[in-house]
């Protein structure tokens, strides 16, 4: 299981791309956290999520 | 008044209105930013839903500045954390630090702050750390990097004005970066005032999104903000603390 935003899902040996496109997230509109670490947009295709992984995937919002 | 910017890390802004997009729809954003004449938005950086329609980024016009701040940290470490996801984004390097250990006055935890903003300084963010007005603290920030200081008014949210004016007052005297003041600010008034004693521009949110008219307030929030901002240039007229000073001739009276 994969820990993203705080929930444990099924997403160990999808690549970040792939985990982004099945979840609907638009990859232009988020930034993606992987075990503390800042996952490059350009590494999305070639960073694989693996199982106790902790994800944090995040995008603005209204904000003061 | 042509030459007149105000320039945050190395950019040169003609607008000192610094516009918030909390708490109100995102169909209003295009008119607020327009009515305000702002050229900086705030955004904050939350947790993604899967599925979302609607995303702040298509509503806010082109080519204006975003200054996603920190807010949800509590400590320097989640402040850098959301600050590097918030550049991740893709929106450039400007950051308005924001860490609160308080959640009843939302007030800035200040020396967690000065070393949120030495480490982002050093990693090449625009830093404006949000504070409490505190010279010293004001002084620690310049020597970590800040691009500005902006030093609240009263706390976040609660439209009461220049509370701690008179501290605010010192910053803009001592510091030689830009003095933004955030937060706090719920009147076109209050923000005339803050011009006028030198602040370099005004941040303001909830006193949009508590407007009865939000684009309307918007544009009263622009003139004002550019009538204290005139007033400071032009030099603000002497008080007299005792007595008059009549504006009318002394001679010529009708009268033996």
């Amino acid at each position: 299981m994969v820990k993203i935003n705080g929930k444990n899902l099924d997403a160990a040996k999808k690549t970040v791309a792939e985990y982004l496109t099945d979840a609907g997230f638009d990859p232009l509109r988020v930034a993606v956290e992987r075990n503390g670490e800042i996952v490059p947009r350009a590494l999305y295709d070639k960073t694989r999520l693996c199982d106790g992984d902790v994800v944090e995937i995040v995008g603005f919002v209204g904000g003061g | 008044m042509e030459k007149d910017k105000l320039i945050i890390g190395g950019r040169a802004f003609t607008s000192r209105f610094i516009l918030g997009s909390g708490k109100y729809s995102l169909n209003l954003i295009e008119a607020a930013v327009k009515d305000a004449g702002a050229e900086i938005v705030t955004l904050a950086v939350r947790r993604a839903n899967t599925g979302e329609q609607e995303n702040i980024l298509d509503f806010i016009p082109k080519g204006v500045t975003l200054l996603p701040n920190t807010s949800g940290a509590r400590d320097a470490g989640e402040a850098v954390r959301i600050a590097r996801l918030a550049r991740a984004l893709g929106c450039g390097d400007f950051v308005k630090i924001e860490i609160m250990r308080d959640s009843k006055y939302l007030l800035p935890d200040n020396s967690e702050t000065v070393k949120a903003t030495e480490i982002l300084a050093k990693e090449g963010f625009t830093v404006l750390p949000y504070m409490y007005p505190d010279l010293n603290v004001a002084r620690d920030l310049v020597n970590a990097g800040a691009a500005a200081v902006m030093p609240l008014g009263a706390p976040i949210g609660s439209n009461r004005g220049l509370v701690t004016k008179e501290f605010i007052g010192i910053l803009i005297e001592e510091i030689d970066l830009p003095v933004i003041v955030d937060a706090g600010i719920g009147r076109p008034s209050q923000a005339c005032e803050a011009m006028e004693m030198g602040a370099a521009a005004v941040m303001a949110n909830t006193a949009l999104a508590t407007a009865g008219n939000l684009p309307a307030m918007a544009s009263a929030f622009r003139l004002a903000i550019e009538a204290g901002r005139k007033a400071y240039l032009a030099g603000v007229g002497r008080e007299l603390v005792r007595g008059a000073s009549s504006s009318d001739p002394l001679t010529g009276f009708l009268r033996d």
